[in-house]
């Protein structure tokens, strides 16, 4: 599986990177987690209000996207996080729509649906449920299976020492290019692993524990997450924590190179260039 | 002059790929074919979730600590249905539940006798698809010993509970609420036509004087203000043809997520 290096003319090396599993499996995560992020913010905008606990406390949600009307009746929106109130007319609560202020949580290109369609969210979300699972055992196995893990995810001892320098580096925006660059770096990893291993199983969990069907297979499901509102709180935040995995992934694609970087994920070679190979080690 | 691409040119072609993106997935979500494959899911999560839960596996109940201060009544909360408010007026002295369609006996039984027969008290927690949860008592008549009583003909799959609530229309002629379950979840231990909630007659707003509980579906399956059950063998030639006015409007006929 792992082809040879090939040297380019000016001296860099195209080194094979991703083998094709993990390309495709890649793309079709790309394409499960958009659509399970805005059809199930089309879900969340139902009832655009989260709790703790097994029921909902509807005078005192942990967090709210709520629309109300002045005396001279004007809809305003607003965010209520903690107890804490912000005005979010145009964002959040209140949206524009056709010209008109409309109580809606989110706007409208944050949902799949873009209108407003709660039956449609939902098909779509559990469909695609399975493509992410389905895809995500793939991957695990495929992974676990070949040693990657160990191999490629795992942090060396050397890199989890060297941890303050990566960190600099990143904040730098200098990046591996050289020798170093056929490995992820310690905080790839670390980012890497923490989507695998501990966000994605969370999603999964805290999906399941909102099912009543499953609740009855599984009554200890929705009391593991303190109960079903808790649950739904979490699946809330951890997509939100999967988001932002995803934008500063997509920045360090842009910062690092995209051509280079994007390339590697279709055809599986990325170039490295040894000339440059002393700029960072981490 | 560089033929690269530059990195803010990169930047753009993502922007615009990805707003292609969303606008498209906008149009392929209303495509009926594309609507058919993903609806194919609702088998899949019915069929895998049946096999992981036992016939009888209870939904989780609650102690009376846990009963929610606010309980959210949704969908109909006053049915304007002629019939409907002349049973009110008389504090449903005059209600009678019919059961009919595919059984030996139909019956027409009034409140007393719907309490008088084998009945079931549990606290469970109600989800509605919107995303909330209400937690409450609930007891009423178990459905399981009632259709016996009826006696199910052999080609009964079905039970259709027809409601006095109406929608989209004027009173006495709108669309009647509708729902449909199938023998395994009628036949469920905990599947009562619920007659008190919290130690009450049952409220108006939660559907005075019966309403259905299936506790490992969601909220839209438990039908309120039952007037009549009706064994069928399928339900593609009732109304819409989906099993349930919600059903009818894109919703699953399957509930259980």
């Amino acid at each position: 599986m792992t082809r040879p290096d090939r040297r380019l003319k000016d001296g860099r090396i195209s080194v094979y990177r991703h083998p094709a599993a993990v390309r495709l499996a890649h793309w079709i995560n790309v394409v499960a987690f958009l659509v399970m992020l805005t059809s199930g913010l089309q879900i969340f905008i139902a009832h655009p209000a989260l709790y703790l606990g097994d029921d909902s406390t509807f005078d005192r949600p942990l967090f709210s996207m709520t629309a109300e009307a002045t005396p001279d009746n004007r809809l305003v929106g607003y965010t209520t996080i903690l107890g804490k109130r912000f005005e979010t007319t145009g964002t959040f609560g209140v949206i524009e729509q056709a010209g008109y202020p409309t109580e809606r949580a989110l706007p409208t290109w944050m949902t799949l649906p873009p209108f407003r369609d709660l039956a449609t969210g939902r098909v779509w979300h559990f469909f695609f449920a399975w493509v992410l699972a389905i895809n995500g055992a793939f991957y695990l196995a495929y992974n676990l299976a070949g040693g990657r893990v160990g191999r490629e995810l795992w942090p060396t001892r050397a890199q989890l020492r060297a941890v303050g320098r990566s960190i600099a580096d990143h904040a730098r925006l200098r990046f591996p290019r050289g020798e170093a660059a056929r490995r992820y770096n310690v905080l790839q990893k670390l980012s890497y692993l923490a989507a695998v291993f501990v966000l994605g199983p969370l999603m999964i969990l805290t999906g399941m524990a909102m099912s009543p069907g499953l609740n009855a297979a599984l009554p200890w499901l929705p009391e593991v997450f303190g109960g079903r509102q808790s649950a739904r709180t979490i699946h809330f935040l951890v997509a939100m924590s999967l988001v932002l995995f995803t934008v500063v992934h997509l920045l360090m694609v842009l910062a690092a190179g995209p051509l280079n970087e994007l390339r590697s994920m279709i055809t599986g070679r990325y170039v490295i260039d040894p000339a440059r190979g002393r700029e960072t080690q981490a | 002059m560089s033929r690269r691409p530059t990195r803010r040119g990169v930047a753009a072609t993502f922007a615009a790929l990805g707003g292609t993106l969303l606008s498209g997935c906008g149009r392929i979500s209303e495509s009926t074919r594309v609507r058919g494959v993903v609806e194919s899911a609702e088998t899949l999560n019915r069929n895998v979730q049946r096999l992981l839960q036992r016939r009888s596996a209870l939904a989780p109940e609650f102690q009376p600590a846990d009963i929610s201060k606010v309980f959210k009544p949704n969908g109909e909360s006053e049915p304007q249905n002629p019939d409907y408010l002349k049973l009110v007026a008389d504090g449903f002295a005059g209600y009678r539940l019919e059961v009919g369609g595919l059984v030996e006996r139909p019956l027409s039984l009034s409140l007393a006798e719907l309490r008088a027969a084998p009945s079931r008290t549990q606290i469970t927690r109600h989800d509605c698809v919107e995303g909330w949860s209400c937690i409450g008592q609930w007891k009423g008549a178990r459905l399981g010993p009632l259709l016996q009583r009826a006696g199910l003909k052999p080609r009964a799959r079905f039970l259709v509970f027809w409601c006095f609530d109406e929608w989209e229309g004027p009173p006495g002629r709108g669309q009647p609420y509708y729902e449909s379950i199938d023998l395994v979840d009628a036949f469920h231990p905990q599947t009562i036509l619920a007659y008190e909630m919290n130690g009450q007659a049952l409220p108006m707003a939660h559907g005075a004087p019966l309403r259905l509980r299936v506790e490992r579906q969601l909220g839209y399956k438990m039908a309120k203000f039952v007037r009549r059950i009706e064994a069928v063998d399928r339900f593609d030639d009732i109304r819409g043809g989906k099993g349930g006015f919600w059903e009818d409007r894109g919703y699953d006929w399957y509930a259980g997520i």
